[in-house]
């Protein structure tokens, strides 16, 4: 394995594990945080109930991700020397921000975690509420490093050196709100239909408790409206790739000519040999409408651009085709479940269509792959620029040999770390509940506690 | 006093890192350390004395080990020279390192949250007292490696220069009579001897700074507390005993380890290092162990410092000051402010956290 790729595949798979903990990490607080607040509205013990599942599911995802946070951050330099060299004091400034979200949240998490007995009511809940709001800003800076790479900007290049470096007019680089926003919103959608899916497998199986209705609720509350506005972020993210970086536009629509009224494309093969997307389904001038909003916009094919200066095109074409079918999926079942909520104002609609339970089951992972595939059409796309138009990933890599026994251990370490995790949360999920004992107690009228205090 | 006057901004933005990597070894150095005592936990005692570490570090660790999170990215920000010479040169230990604090984090929340049976538990319980000592023993053989020269040296047989231009602006001539090996290269510099001295002296600094800790810890439960005042007092002897081998082998490499002896403000805080190891060593045997607490934090401080000034204003010796591995002045300074800014809102965080849980409130708790 070429040195390079090694390196490249170290960096993929450290991301592609991390990321799966920070979207987690994002999205669950939001979740512990809405079932703590109604135990605190209502009294209902199921709520709290709930808050603590997710509290530990948290704890153990937060500690994975935090330490394979800390991995990509040594990485970076492990893999990547010259890149950090001419980089760090330009896209630095986010990371700095990121260490003290990062930090706000490890500190609220571990009174969150342990504090249950320890600090009132209204600290925990305001604890929960911080952990929370630093977890998506820590998601929010490190993307708009990563957008840095994408659209570099804040500095000036005189003889291949950065001058007049501004690192906050780095931060406000042209990709950063789109990425930010679709990013965000990725994270609660993967979340909250994760664990809808989750809760609605558990409903068909028979255990319609209360305390899996419950869930599915507040997970549906976070995940579908994240997922019914994911779509329209999309849109602005492609519109924005279409204009700044039409090489990876190209590459992702499989675009190999330069033309006019441009069809959309769904699925096919990009052969690269012939210079043509084969098997594709064609929607007349729809890649035109998308990117531009006008039916006869040209779009520049990969042919106007220098060869080595493509992407592996059938890498990002198949990458975004997944990710596209996978949240116009998520965001389908999502309007069936809100329209359900809504011809009925009652939860338990939702819980009681066993058809839509079903679909909801199947999305369970969707999201995740989904992000996934988002980031591969990002990186990959960007290739084979490490920053786009400045620096090429060759040459930043690290001029250490070897760099597939590094590959292979984190590797091995990660995949024993992801089967351990989904082996204890699934304990954590098959532990059946309190209240599991009574399946059709229904859930009691609100009642106004006074002060409830966690047990 | 002309260290502390005529500071550039580089200089001061290098003691800030400073600063940072301190907290992180008295904080989350001391986690490391409480594995090392869990890994050697023994007696009628040992399930308390594990028992105790848990307790300790539970809610505390995650935001100990940020501080590791704030130095690197301190470095890569401000000084990426320097980091892109560590990452190069220093890549097989910092990865080590680095499996080290993946399995040491995640074993100790795996225990916390297992439910399976006892063996299971005790599993992980060694996952992470082995894995809690690979990553101080490598931090401080890094360390070692920057501080005798050797990560210069080999920087200087790869041809790397302190400019960050990029690679398509330089020509890389590598036209080195005989090519560098691999093992000059990548593994030599953290694995001389005085690397290994330096870092079999972390490992036991840290454990002496556990255990007197876990003597704080421990208070109420008289038998256990004489568990790790009898644990302190021996590791605190054998860090003297390290600190004395790496330091003498420091001496006989020469270079800028001698000027730890040979100059004034590294000289005193050597010195002040033994007085504040002594004077924690005496208040273990009498039982003061605030004091202790507050000594032995006071020796590995000074050692940290005392390496610092050694080498200052370098920061790669032999050759590489801390000005010429500096990121422009823009950078520096608006990462001071955001630190500044920062801290507002950390400092306060952090008290309520320890005083939460290291306040002298009993209580019960469930994790």
């Amino acid at each position: 394995m070429p040195d390079l790729l090694a390196a490249r595949s170290q960096m993929a798979m450290s991301l592609a594990f991390h990321i799966i903990f920070s979207v987690i990490g994002i999205g669950l607080p939001l979740l512990m945080l809405i079932a703590e607040w109604r135990y605190l509205r209502t009294g209902e013990p199921g709520y709290l109930e709930l808050a603590k599942r997710w509290a530990k599911g948290a704890a153990i995802l937060f500690a994975v991700g935090a330490v394979s946070g800390t991995v990509l951050s040594f990485e970076l330099g492990l893999l990547w020397p010259q890149f950090m060299q001419f980089a760090g004091p330009i896209f630095g400034m986010p990371f700095s921000l990121e260490g003290f979200a990062f930090f706000t949240e490890a500190i609220f998490l571990g009174l969150y975690l342990y504090g249950w007995d320890r600090i009132g009511p209204r600290a925990h809940l305001g604890s929960g509420i911080i952990v929370a709001l630093s977890g998506v800003l820590s998601g929010i800076f490190v993307v708009i490093a990563n957008a840095w790479m994408n659209s570099p900007t804040g500095f000036d290049l005189v003889d291949g050196r950065a001058v007049n470096v501004r690192p906050f007019g780095a931060m406000a680089n042209a990709a950063a709100f789109h990425q930010t926003l679709h990013m965000t919103l990725a994270a609660y959608a993967a979340t909250g239909l994760a664990v809808a899916g989750i809760h609605a497998m558990q409903i068909l199986r028979g255990k319609a408790s209360a305390f899996n209705r419950r869930a599915l609720g507040v997970a549906l509350a976070v995940g579908a409206p994240a997922a019914i506005l994911q779509p329209f972020s999309g849109d602005i993210s492609a519109r924005h790739v279409a204009r700044t970086q039409p090489v990876k536009l190209a590459s992702l629509e499989g675009q190999f000519e330069t033309e006019r009224g441009a069809p959309l494309r769904l699925g096919g093969w990009p052969d690269v040999e012939r210079r043509e997307t084969r098997w594709a389904l064609d929607i007349p001038y729809g890649l035109s409408l998308l990117a531009f909003h006008d039916p006869n916009a040209e779009i520049k094919g990969l042919e106007a651009f220098p060869r080595d200066e493509w992407p592996p095109v059938p890498i990002v074409h198949i990458a975004f085709q997944v990710m596209v079918a996978l949240g116009t999926y998520m965001a389908l079942v999502s309007l069936w479940a809100l329209w359900h909520w809504w011809r009925t104002r009652s939860r338990d609609a939702v819980a009681g269509d066993r058809r839509l339970l079903r679909a909801l089951a199947i999305a369970t992972p969707m999201g995740f792959i989904a992000i996934e595939a988002g980031w591969t059409v990002t990186e990959v796309g960007r290739q084979p620029w490490i920053i786009y138009g400045v620096l090429r990933t060759a040459d930043a890599v690290t001029p250490m040999p070897g760099l597939v026994v590094p590959f292979l251990t984190f590797t091995l370490l990660y995949l024993l770390l992801g089967a351990i995790v989904v082996y204890m949360l699934a304990q954590q999920i098959g532990r059946a509940p309190a209240d599991d004992r009574e399946p059709t107690e229904p859930d009691r009228p609100p009642e106004p506690a006074a002060h409830p205090r966690p047990a | 006093m002309e260290l502390f006057t005529q500071l550039t901004l580089a200089e001061l933005t290098a003691w800030v890192v400073v600063v940072a990597l301190n907290v992180y070894v008295l904080f989350g150095g001391a986690d490391f350390g409480g594995g090392v005592w869990d890994l050697l936990a023994s007696g009628e005692r040992a399930e308390r004395q594990r028992s105790l570490i848990v307790q300790a570090m539970g809610p505390i660790w995650e935001a100990n080990h940020v501080w590791l999170i704030v130095v690197v990215v301190l470095l890569f920000v401000c000084f990426p020279t320097a980091f892109a010479a560590f990452g190069t040169i220093l890549h097989i230990a910092l990865s080590l390192m680095l499996i080290g604090i993946v399995l040491r984090g995640s074993a100790f929340v795996f225990r916390a949250y297992s439910y399976g049976p006892d063996s299971t538990q005790r599993q992980w319980g060694r996952v992470f007292a082995s894995s809690s000592v690979i990553t101080p023993l490598v931090l401080g053989m890094c360390v070692g490696a920057v501080a005798s020269g050797s990560v210069g040296e080999a920087l200087a047989l790869l041809g790397y220069g302190p400019a960050a231009v990029l690679p398509t602006a330089t020509v890389v001539t590598t036209e080195a009579v005989t090519p560098p090996s691999f093992v000059a290269l990548y593994v030599a510099p953290w694995l001389s001897p005085f690397a290994v001295a330096v870092g079999v002296m972390t490992l036991m600094l840290l454990s002496f700074l556990a255990a007197t800790y876990l003597t704080i810890e421990a208070e109420g439960d008289a038998p256990l507390q004489e568990d790790f005042r009898r644990r302190a007092l021996g590791a605190g002897v054998a860090a003297l005993a390290a600190a004395g081998a790496a330091l003498a082998l420091g001496l006989m490499r020469g270079g800028v380890m001698a000027r730890l002896v040979g100059t004034r403000w590294p000289l005193s805080l050597v010195i002040a290092s033994t007085i504040a190891a002594l004077t924690a060593l005496v208040a273990l045997v009498r039982r003061h162990y605030q004091v202790a607490r507050v000594a032995v934090g006071a020796q590995v401080t000074f050692v940290l410092w005392g390496w610092v000034l050694a080498q200052f204003p370098l920061i790669i010796p032999p050759r590489l000051t801390i000005d010429e591995a500096a990121a422009p002045a823009s950078t520096l300074s608006e990462t001071l402010i955001v630190l500044l800014f920062g801290a507002v809102i950390l400092v306060p965080s952090l008290w309520y956290l320890l005083r939460v849980f290291k306040g002298r409130v009993p209580a019960t708790r469930t994790p």
